[in-house]
């Protein structure tokens, strides 16, 4: 199992600055320049770090938000690529249904792949719902230009013999022929991040990596969308590095230290869920079916998402943004204590959902200082990381992606 | 209602399945619907209209119950979708009539070809971009709740917000699909086609715009402004009203259809109006 170190880069200077909205309209007077810009340095200490201590790297992005400084993270990538020595990287993700040339993307990828020598993961993403007035990209047809771009990227990343011809739905290039070419060949594996079984499928059938985030249940479900489909197409059980699975990580010498920094850690949640309803739910982006249940009930204001709602393991749903810390623990949604609690708790995880190949973990969130991340991604190198291998994988196969791409071709 | 009664049927045009309001006798007119469909607000505007003409309603392409292809996308589509269930009616010397979103279609169909039609009656039509680049003109729907967009069309929003929980699911299941469709339409360039303004000269029949002055969604300077940009056109703004103003005051649209119906053409034809 690898280990992935992921942080937001939140700025919760300006966390009180709105009670109704951190996204999309918080003004950006609210960020002090000065003050960022010793927290992004912080952060790139802590990611450099991760890399001496054996963690990968997971890089994410948000717009216009005091959540989450992170702004691309094919920048983040091409910094690291350069200060961090032996981490796996990876942009989960790049959302491509809002970027507006997914060519330029497949470029600024194999560029960063060849300055690591070989370290990054590609993964894309969709792009929750405040992403979309951020970006003003058209609700309606995201998924559409999410497939487009991803064959187009891909296409991009694996054609060598000269320019290609591409005249889509959304994208129009006569001369895609991208310099430089990755150093992975024939690519660096693929990440897809998904929200519940239906969206597994696509992925199961891409042979791609899934992963999500924050519900066990959920993530058990996917999971077994993702190995069901997989048969379906005759193709062999898929490895545990097609799975991954995110959770926070507050890890101390007791159980109290460990709790001490969850609760700095869980601002992340709490955080998240500041946003305006308006830009929760845009048309277009849920089914007209289940925007009709909400308004048809009496104070219909928000749309049902079974897939959403997160239970404890006896099965009482809770409010992730208000849950108590033991509550997120046994939900699955953070592991924290001692390094041995943490390491039952990934256990717990890992057989709940048939076994996984990525721990992605958000080990620094909120206020947690830096002191305490790097205290938090230390203990967990030293104390839990060697135990992970107790985890044994059904069949431990490491990742093939030229069969994969075969795989693809072949079925076609 | 007025005593009109009005038939809700389906029809088929190249292959798009399409709801249809009809009733009401005279002279045709083809109302192309504002908001979610001809009927969440009330169709006592049509009742109205349908005094004096033989009126047909449909739902667009994606809106309510009608059909909409994979590859139907832009407002052009519709403006050609609607000229050909202008074909499809046989449509002679009809009026040409349309309210906010569906006022835009009625407008880009009258700059490809106004064959069909003698007259153009306009309600707070989308479509035409006042100001510069940096002038908000048209309210940002996606800054509220869907179910809050109904605020924004009236100035007296309680009187007409839907009781949805006591509606069909299939017709609420319809509105809420008629909001994902006019986002795919109008969500950029939002609600306004950028070179609108160089072919509104094409508009070669009367034309009557008609607009709320408690206007939330597009300020009466805005409309007045866009009927400058279509020649001859008469601008008449009734105070008191909303963006939704044919359903606020029903009777005020209709004199001023009627008089458009009435006017005489710009370049004469053959037959004369009705």
């Amino acid at each position: 199992m690898r280990a992935w170190f992921i942080s937001e880069q939140p700025y919760p200077q300006a966390w009180d600055a709105d009670p109704v909205t951190l996204r999309v309209t918080l003004p950006s007077k609210h960020f002090d320049p000065k003050i960022g810009a010793d927290l992004l340095n912080r952060y790139y200490d802590e990611y450099m770090a991760a890399d001496e201590l054996g963690w990968d790297i997971m890089l994410n992005e948000h717009h216009s938000t005091a959540t989450c400084l992170s702004v691309s993270c094919l920048n983040n990538l091409s910094i690291l690529a350069r200060i961090t020595k032996k981490a796996r990287l990876l942009t989960l993700g790049i959302p491509i249904c809002h970027r507006p040339d997914p060519v330029r993307i497949a470029e600024e990828l194999a560029y960063a792949d060849v300055l690591s020598r070989g370290r990054t993961e590609i993964g894309f993403i969709k792009g929750i719902a405040y992403e979309i007035s951020a970006q003003n990209s058209n609700p309606v047809d995201l998924m559409s230009r999410f497939w487009e771009a991803h064959d187009l990227i891909l296409k991009a990343l694996t054609t060598h013999d000269g320019p290609f011809n591409w005249e889509g739905q959304h994208f129009h290039h006569r001369q895609v022929n991208i310099w430089p070419r990755p150093y992975q060949q024939p690519r660096p594996n693929v990440w897809i991040s998904a929200g519940n079984a239906a969206t597994a499928i696509p992925v199961a059938e891409c042979g791609h990596t899934i992963a999500t985030v924050f519900s066990r249940d959920n993530a058990k479900k996917m999971f077994e969308a993702y190995r069901k489909r997989t048969a379906e197409l005759g193709r062999p059980e898929p490895n545990l590095d097609r799975f991954g699975y995110l959770a926070m990580l507050a890890i101390g010498r007791t159980r109290a230290e460990g709790f001490a920094k969850l609760a700095k850690v869980k601002g992340y949640l709490e955080s998240a869920s500041i946003v305006n309803p308006a830009f929760q739910n845009p048309p277009g982006l849920f089914p007209p079916e289940a925007n009709a249940a909400a308004l048809q009930r009496p104070s219909g204001a928000r749309i049902a998402q079974d897939h959403l709602i997160v239970k404890k393991t006896d099965g009482t749903p809770i409010n992730t943004s208000t849950a108590s810390m033991e509550d997120l623990v046994d939900a699955g949604l953070a592991y924290a204590g001692t390094p041995d609690d943490v390491f039952q708790q990934i256990k717990r995880m890992y057989d709940h959902v048939g076994g996984f190949g990525h721990l992605i973990a958000l080990a620094h969130g909120g206020t947690l200082s830096h002191e305490d991340t790097v205290d938090n991604l230390d203990l967990f190198s030293r104390e839990v990381m060697p135990r992970l291998r107790e985890l044994r994988p059904p069949q431990g196969q490491s990742f093939d992606a030229r069969g994969v791409i075969r795989e693809n071709a072949l079925s076609a | 209602m007025s005593g009109v009664e009005f038939r809700r049927h389906r029809l088929d045009i190249l292959g798009i399945g399409l709801d249809v309001l009809e009733g009401g006798s005279g002279r045709p007119l083809l109302f192309l619907h504002a908001g979610e469909g001809p009927d969440v607000y009330g169709t006592d505007y049509l009742a109205e209209l349908a005094k004096t003409h033989r009126v047909i309603a449909p739902w667009h392409p994606g809106f309510g119950g009608s059909d909409l292809p994979a590859d139907m996308t832009s407002i052009d589509d519709l403006a050609y979708f609607y000229l050909e269930l202008a074909d499809h009616f046989g449509l002679e010397d009809a009026v040409l009539a349309g309210a906010s979103f569906g006022g835009w279609i009625a407008v880009e169909m009258a700059v490809r070809s106004v064959e069909r039609f003698s007259a153009l009656a306009l309600a707070a039509p989308l479509g035409f971009k006042p100001g510069g680049r940096e002038d908000r003109d048209f309210f940002d729907f996606y800054t509220i709740r869907a179910n809050d967009w109904p605020d924004m069309y009236f100035a007296e929003p309680d009187k007409y917000r839907p009781d949805f929980s006591k509606w069909p699911v299939a017709d609420v299941v319809g509105v809420t699909r008629s909001r994902e469709s006019i986002t795919l339409f109008g969500w950029k360039p939002y609600m306004h086609n950028p070179r609108i303004r160089r072919w509104l000269p094409r508009i070669k029949v009367p034309t009557a715009v008609v607009w709320g002055g408690a206007d939330k969604v597009i300020s009466a300077e805005g409309g007045r402004r866009y009927a400058a940009a279509i020649p001859g056109a008469e601008f008449t703004v009734v105070e008191g009203a909303g963006h939704f103003v044919h359903v606020e005051q029903p009777a005020a649209f209709a004199r001023a259809v009627r008089q458009v119906a009435g006017a005489p053409a710009r370049q004469a034809k053959p037959e004369g109006v009705a």
